[in-house]
């Protein structure tokens, strides 16, 4: 096998314009947003604009046995598509339709590469969400956050991206073209192979089509900042906001590391000596929003915290600048940012919080965390720099201890990034080796010659045998 | 040390975390969806090239070849400095591989006042022989020139606008005076524009000091890279300009804007006895605008009706560049008659992006048709700006297009309306 030969087969398939194999290219696809992973080429980049398309390339990437990694925009935080064995990067930006939106069933059809902002701004006028709304949404596609299965705000009241997905076309690891679910509210034909493939990191097949499930707009919403003088009362009024009967559709907290650095990079006026702030939305109809935000209200209040409501559109935006600053003013204050999302129940949010304070301080580390306190899943966010070795090895250590604790409070390695390259050391301590044995038959049934993102979630089956050029293209540069 | 160079911006190159914030606003992105043509990519490939694993390749340099809109750095979260470090790229592509043939036309001609001016007033008088007239009014080329065929140009001003200028027109009991830097398009293609400043000026009780030496401001050259020039047409519009007994220096363009308050500042840094006069002239330097709205603001009371609908595009360089985007929307509001409507995304780039228009044509027009689109919305019957680089590239596009409006300069509205 030459790469020359498997490039004049794919400029066959798909013309020239859509195959790329130039370095000065590829060398911006040899990474995602991931940070502290190594940088692996690949030997060719693929843009199909149809699904026959996709199928076509999985059949040459079958007769040359070289990988193939399925991209949207590449802003995964787990290292989902880095091209790890060298290969084919699929890139599905081209097939960026949205096909229908139904306004009888309350669905909408579209290509992977379609952005979830631009979903959302289409569905919009008609009244309709699609709730889904990790914090890259402006760039994230359809396709890579149903395969990454993302998270995001309003994950406590509205779930994750699994929960609205309701059928997909996938093209699999033989080329065959299948497609799951539709678009009855009730399918219990089968297995749930739509919940398999959501959230499979594109390990098992290509999405290539979704019809994802719409909800009715909340015609009224109403936001608080509350600020407390200790972690504990915060997480108390956590748990008891929950038990009071009321699911905010968002729920966010900040310790005092993210609010001293938001507050120095932004100053918004943070009550920068209080240990916690959280902030919460309860959305819905107009006299549940008022009868929820009361009940809020006092729950705070008895917990000692103090709260403010926002009163417009533009104190909203007020209260939510602290939010939307916290990753950014993390992110300037040293070259590097780790930023993981263990999770536990909710109950355990202040324990956790209080371990990775604890953790930051035995491994001498800036620690800030910042997260949806609401659904339990939590951002500790590593300030550090890469190319301090010493320094990164602390940091591995605190990783792998931020996870220890995590499981150990009932809780999981990704509440909403995935578990890619950087994760998946770490899955026996959550599945146990026969957990991970069952993953590894899942892959070896739908991808037994391991060509789709090699590497990444599920081991390297031992009897791979896929051409492994990543080591030769790295050595070239 | 040497302000756009790569091997100082190793820390800034560092900061980016990669999180393709920067897809969502970058207009040449919009329409690649290719990681090698936004500011995540570039980055990476920027880092490469300090580290000494890639060297100058055509395709490399073309790879740091962007509109230079600032759409990424307005969006970055970590605020990397994405434009210093394309420039530095652009800068050691230049050192290793020499400018293209164009481009060094380009570096030529601009360095040279006395060539340039003979190329437009040459190309003026024997335009009949290259280009023929366009249903628009506009000019399209009769033969490529190194020129797509589709394309359509405003005509050039026989007179150049210094030219047809005395260089000082002062007004009895001025409240100041400021030297009026005009840009190579004012100069060259609008007059009008350099007209409607003067004539804005004055009408503040200003008087306006045209040095007739002022030549191009060297952006074109530092955006692509090519920084020596620059410098030391940096340092002569230093000296021009810190000799002059004046009060401020007033631009009507936010490119030559940015050169003046950003880039000779950062081209002269460590320059000897250039550095701090750098700095005091980039602290007296205006765009019109920001002037006569801020500094010796218009008065009101002598403002007359414009009937008319119109909207308004920002200029990147003005708008994101300099930060000037409430003083033009401020005038635009205190003309009486004028019906304003807002476009959707008055600060999404026009495609223009001087040299970036000649080298990426088809992209350039397809990041206009958004524009272009977006201008239809509104039904203006002219589009404002601050630009006439942007306006070029509107009035272009309008024409290929049989859209049928105008485009005015923000200085040309607000003299109508002093008229």
């Amino acid at each position: 096998m030459s790469i020359a030969e498997v490039n004049r087969t794919l400029t066959g398939i798909l013309g020239k314009e859509n195959v790329v194999t130039a370095q000065e290219d590829l060398i911006c696809y040899s990474f995602d947003a991931t940070a502290g992973l190594p940088e692996h080429l690949p030997d060719l980049l693929v843009t199909p604009t149809s699904t026959e398309q996709v199928a076509e390339i999985v059949k040459v990437a079958r007769r040359y046995k070289l990988p193939i990694y399925p991209r949207g925009s590449g802003t995964n935080l787990s290292g989902g598509t880095v091209p790890l064995k060298g290969g084919i990067v699929l890139s599905l930006l081209k097939m960026n339709k949205i096909l229908e939106i139904d306004r009888d069933n309350l669905t909408a059809t579209v290509q992977p590469g379609v952005i979830i902002q631009t979903l959302n701004n289409a569905v919009a006028p008609h009244g309709l969400l699609y709730p889904p709304d990790p914090g890259s949404m402006a760039t994230a596609t359809m396709g890579g956050s149903v395969a990454e299965c993302s998270g995001g705000l309003r994950g406590l009241k509205y779930g994750v991206t699994r929960d609205y997905v309701m059928g997909l076309e996938v093209v699999l690891a033989s080329g065959e073209i299948v497609r799951f679910g539709g678009k009855t509210v009730k399918n219990v034909t089968a297995y749930d192979m739509v919940r398999l493939f959501t959230g499979s990191e594109g390990t098992l097949g290509i999405i290539t089509e979704i019809l994802v499930r719409l909800i009715p707009a909340p015609e009224a919403r109403e936001t608080m900042l509350a600020t407390f003088g200790d972690l504990a009362s915060a997480g108390r009024s956590i748990t008891g906001i929950i038990q009071s009967k009321v699911i905010p559709a968002t729920m966010e907290i900040m310790d005092r590391v993210t609010m001293e650095t938001v507050e120095n990079y932004a100053r918004i006026g943070l009550p920068t000596e209080a240990e916690a702030i959280l902030l919460v939305e309860v959305d819905g109809i107009p006299e549940v929003v008022r009868r929820e935000a009361a009940a809020v209200r006092e729950v705070i209040n008895r917990n000692g915290g103090t709260v403010k409501s926002a009163a417009s559109e533009e104190e909203r935006d007020q209260l939510w600048a602290a939010r939307r600053a916290a990753l950014p003013a993390l992110a300037r204050k040293r070259p590097t940012t780790i930023l993981e999302d263990a999770t536990v129940p909710r109950s355990k949010i202040t324990e956790m919080l209080l371990a990775i304070q604890e953790i930051g301080r035995r491994h001498n580390l800036t620690i800030g965390t910042f997260g949806h306190a609401g659904d339990g899943n939590l951002h500790p966010t590593i300030l550090t720099d890469s190319r301090d070795e010493e320094e990164m090895e602390r940091v591995h250590r605190a990783v792998d201890e931020i996870f220890k604790t995590a499981l150990a409070l009932g809780g999981t390695l990704s509440g909403e990034h995935g578990i890619g390259m950087a994760k998946a050391r770490y899955l026996p301590w959550e599945l146990g080796d026969q957990g991970v044995q069952v993953l590894q038959k899942i892959k070896e049934a739908l991808d037994p010659e391991g060509l789709l993102n090699p590497g990444k979630m599920v081991p390297l089956c031992p009897n791979i045998r896929v051409n492994d050029t990543g080591s030769r293209r790295e050595g070239r540069l | 040390m040497n302000y756009y160079d790569l091997s100082v911006l190793a820390d800034e190159i560092e900061s980016c975390m990669r999180c393709g914030n920067c897809q969502a606003t970058c207009p040449y992105y919009q329409e690649t969806g290719s990681e090698s043509s936004v500011a995540r990519g570039r980055i990476a490939l920027a880092k490469y090239v300090l580290q000494g694993k890639l060297k100058y390749t055509p395709v490399l340099a073309e790879r740091f070849e962007c509109l230079t809109c600032y759409a990424c750095n307005a969006a970055c979260p970590c605020g990397v400095p994405i434009d210093r470090i394309f420039l530095a790229a652009r800068a050691a592509m230049v050192r290793e591989g020499g400018a293209p043939f164009l481009k060094k036309l380009m570096a030529t001609a601009l360095k040279n006042q006395g060539l340039l001016d003979l190329g437009f007033k040459t190309a003026a008088r024997a335009k009949g022989l290259f280009f023929k007239p366009h249903s628009s009014g506009g000019l399209t080329p009769r033969f490529p020139l190194g020129l797509d065929l589709r394309r359509v140009f405003p005509p050039l001003s026989p007179q150049t606008f210094r030219d047809g200028m005395k260089e000082a027109m002062t007004v009895p009991g001025a409240k100041g005076n400021v030297a009026f830097f005009t840009g190579c398009l004012a100069n060259y293609v609008y007059p009008s524009t350099g007209r409607a400043v003067v004539e804005v000026l004055n009408k503040c009780g200003v008087s306006v000091l045209i040095p007739g030496e002022q030549h191009c401001c060297g952006a074109p050259l530092a955006i692509n890279g090519i920084m020596e020039t620059a410098e030391q047409m940096a340092r002569s519009h230093v000296d021009l300009f810190s000799g002059l007994e004046v009060d401020a220096v007033v631009v009507a363009c936010g490119t030559c804007g940015e050169s003046f308050k950003k880039k000779y500042v950062n081209l002269l840094n460590g320059t000897p006895g250039y550095a701090k006069k750098a700095r005091e002239l980039a602290a007296k330097t205006y765009d019109i605008a920001e002037f006569v709205r801020n500094i010796v603001p218009f008065d009101r009371q002598l403002l007359k009706e414009v009937v008319m609908k119109v909207t308004y595009h920002e200029p990147c360089h003005l708008g994101r560049g300099l930060g000037v985007t409430r003083e033009p929307l401020e005038i635009i509001g205190a003309v009486p008659g004028l019906d304003f409507v807002p476009l959707q995304k008055p600060d999404w780039c026009c495609g223009n992006a001087g040299t970036f228009n000649l080298t990426h044509y088809d992209v350039s027009y397809n990041i206009l048709k958004h524009k272009l689109a977006d201008i239809a919305g509104t039904g203006a019957e002219a589009v404002i700006t601050g630009c006439s680089a942007c306006r070029m590239q509107l009035e272009e596009g309008i024409a290929r297009e049989g859209l049928g409006k105008k485009v005015l300069h923000t200085a040309e509205l607000l003299a109508m309306s002093l008229k």
